[in-house]
């Protein structure tokens, strides 16, 4: 059984049709790509799933339960973590302090904790600290642990992206466009981090990207979407050789 | 780059230069000594004060640093800046100075202990210090228990409007609630008197009771809170401003209304339960927690949400609880801080609690700094103390007050120490020398 299922999902925006008919499986530990044409719907298709919007119709199974109806913090709870297209951190808080905020739902020791510094809170805050800390080490970016984010250069705030997500603990992991705006070398970089991470924590990962080199590189199936519908999935070869895919990006090739 | 403005770049750096030449010996002195070269000065003053004052040409002891005698009579102003220099400045120079490879071995020494012990022996020295200071007139204990007040309600409004980011001018209307549910417990159960009659219990028990009253308070002004922040969480932005004022005014009309409790004239006779050390205690305790509470993950959520909601809740926060807690906190603290009000100046009014109340908080909250407790703190006590010391220029007072705000935000625009995290441990440790050439100077 897949460990994330969505049966025909759609969803508008008033009259606007984003997504349409939309299905996914996702096998434990497989790495999966979505790709398209801008506006094709790829960054809905996440919100979706991540809970930030409620789909139109359709369902959404992960491990066997419906979360389409559930707020972004449950699901994120039960194991989809996300990255963002365009960074969101939070422009006053430490490098360490995103990735343990990450673990807000995992924290046990409730308000008392927090009021009074219980035994269980710092023991729990120490065990946050050390975790943090080790998926810090697993990004490259231990030294940076006490830095404010804003301070930090781009490559590196990518990657606090990352570790936050990783914080969650996700089965799932969604990345949105994770190479975006980056250069060669930082582009490298970040695709090592990505195989590092798949390798030793080995949940599944799911990726929007743009630039084919990535996709390709990384993917065991690709999905190619255009006008929030698939217009052809398979293995990178396969979408590579594919007319509508070739058709959606390039246009089409007229014969007079 | 013009090379005219060179020369006076260098003037400035030499001032600076100068300044931190002076300074540097200091920078070494630990905050234990600092306590004890005040302890010396308040002491000082207890001893010599009086005929120093008198010897200057002043009546009595300069009650506040010699501003409000200064602005009395201007002719006394050399004779109340040389008081404050021989009683405070020199005194507490001179002494930080030669007891600091002191007192820093012994600020050595505590930190080896669990915190309660350097905690409670730096606290035990603010409040020999804050006594000794207070014993001079009842004046400056008022003053005191007021700007301590004034710590507690700034720091809570700065849970919301800085750790949060939203912005809320209900504090006025919590301290309110916590004020009158206050006053009438401890006047109901232990005066009596003409408005509820008989004492209910012995008046003896009173003090012991009167943390019930407090909290009491505190939870009755969370369940205020309540009432504003179902409707007004379910969106960002301005929704919590407008209906946060409305609950003001709402609890300020009832109030006046409210026969039971003596309508617009308000309520008196409470008993004198709010003493400097009971004050001093519950300050204490509400730094401790609200700054336990900014410190935790739970209470970072709060910046995770002001800074990207979405974020946030894609990272498990559960951001309703969050906010719904959080001001709900502020809320129980406001109303803690009203029932301390009402028992030091012992009357209040619902005119006690209006616009000017809230200006005065939020004030406080923006010239101390946002996400900051040092900076609450420090707005606090600030703008406490300059609104004491320039009671004498009337009318003025309120001129030059704005004035300072606006310069701070054109400055400053979040405050004077904005986001900032108060670390006691790191507060009680010893200061390490940092360069050789500072050891030959105090050998």
């Amino acid at each position: 059984m897949p460990l994330l299922e969505v049966h025909n999902m759609t969803h508008r925006f008033g009259g606007l049709r984003a997504v349409h008919q939309y299905n996914l499986a996702i096998e434990p530990g497989e790495v999966r790509g979505l790709i398209g044409p801008n506006g094709a719907g790829k960054t809905t298709i996440f919100n979706l799933i991540t809970g930030v919007y409620h789909p139109t119709e359709g369902s959404i199974i992960l491990e066997g339960e419906e979360i389409s109806h559930l707020e972004p913090d449950k699901i994120a709870d039960r194991g989809l973590g996300r990255t963002f297209q365009n960074l969101r951190l939070w422009r006053y808080l430490s490098v360490l302090d995103h990735v343990k905020m990450a673990r807000y739902s995992k924290l046990t020791y409730g308000m008392a904790g927090a009021f009074f510094g219980t035994p269980k809170r710092i023991s729990q805050e120490k065990a946050t600290d050390k975790l943090g800390m080790e998926l810090l080490d697993l990004v490259g970016i231990p030294h940076l642990a006490e830095e404010i984010v804003t301070n930090l250069p781009y490559g590196a705030q990518r990657r606090v992206e990352l570790a936050r997500a990783l914080a969650t603990e996700p089965k799932v992991l969604f990345l949105d466009e994770p190479t975006a705006g980056m250069n060669p070398e930082e582009l490298i970089q970040m695709m090592d981090i990505v195989r590092r991470v798949h390798r030793e924590i080995g949940m599944a990962i799911y990726l929007i990207e743009h630039r084919m080199k990535v996709v390709m590189e990384l993917c065991e199936v690709i999905q190619t979407l255009n006008f929030g519908e698939v217009i052809a999935e398979g293995t990178p070869e396969e979408i590579r050789n594919d007319e509508k895919v070739i058709e959606a990006y390039l246009g089409k090739e007229v014969v007079f | 780059m013009t090379t005219t403005s060179v020369p006076v770049q260098n003037r400035w750096q030499q001032i600076r230069a100068a300044l931190t030449r002076y300074w540097q010996p200091y920078k070494t002195v630990p905050l234990l000594g600092w306590l004890v070269a005040m302890l010396v000065a308040v002491g000082l003053e207890q001893l010599v004060g009086l005929p120093l004052a008198r010897v200057l040409g002043m009546y009595k002891v300069p009650a506040l640093f010699g501003a409000v005698v200064a602005l009395d009579d201007p002719i006394l102003f050399p004779s109340a800046l040389l008081y404050m220099i021989l009683i405070y400045f020199l005194p507490i120079g001179i002494i930080a100075r030669l007891s600091k490879s002191i007192t820093n071995k012994i600020a050595a020494k505590l930190v080896n202990y669990p915190l309660v012990v350097p905690a409670g022996i730096h606290l035990a020295l603010m409040y020999a210090i804050l006594f000794l200071w207070g014993d001079i007139s009842d004046y400056r204990i008022l003053v005191a228990r007021l700007a301590m007040i004034a710590i507690i309600l700034t720091l809570s409004l700065n849970v919301v409007n800085g750790y949060m980011g939203e912005f809320s001018c209900s504090h006025p209307g919590f301290m309110a609630i916590g004020a009158y549910v206050a006053s009438s417990f401890t006047i109901v159960l232990f005066v009596t008197e003409n408005q509820f009659g008989e004492a209910l219990l012995p008046p003896e028990w009173g003090p012991f009771m009167f943390p019930i009253a407090l909290v009491l308070g505190g939870v009755v002004a969370a369940l205020g809170a309540l009432l504003v922040a179902i409707p007004s969480f379910r969106t960002r932005g301005d929704y919590l401003a407008i209906i946060s004022l409305a609950f003001m005014f709402i609890v300020k009309s009832l109030f006046e209304n409210l026969e039971v409790v003596g309508g617009a004239r308000g309520i008196g006779n409470q008993p004198n339960y709010a003493s400097l050390p009971v004050v001093f205690i519950w300050t204490v305790l509400a730094i401790w927690i609200i700054n336990n509470f900014v410190r935790s993950t739970l209470g970072k959520a709060l910046n995770a949400v002001r800074d990207g909601e979405l974020a946030a809740t894609a990272m498990t926060v559960n951001t309703r609880k969050t906010k719904m807690s959080a001001f709900l906190f502020a809320a129980f603290w406001a109303g803690v801080a009203g029932g301390l009000f009402s028992h030091v100046l012992r009357y209040i009014n619902p005119d006690s609690f209006g616009i000017r109340k809230l200006a005065e908080v939020l004030a406080m909250v923006y010239f101390g700094g946002l996400n900051s407790v040092t900076g609450s703190i420090v707005g606090a006590v600030g703008l406490s103390l300059i609104s004491e010391a320039l009671r004498p220029l009337d009318i003025f007072k309120w001129i030059i007050i704005p004035i300072m705000l606006i310069l701070i935000m054109i400055f400053r625009p979040t405050g004077l120490i904005a986001f900032t995290e108060l670390n006691v441990e790191k507060l009680f440790q010893p200061k390490t020398i940092e360069n050789e050439g500072e050891d030959h100077a105090s050998a």
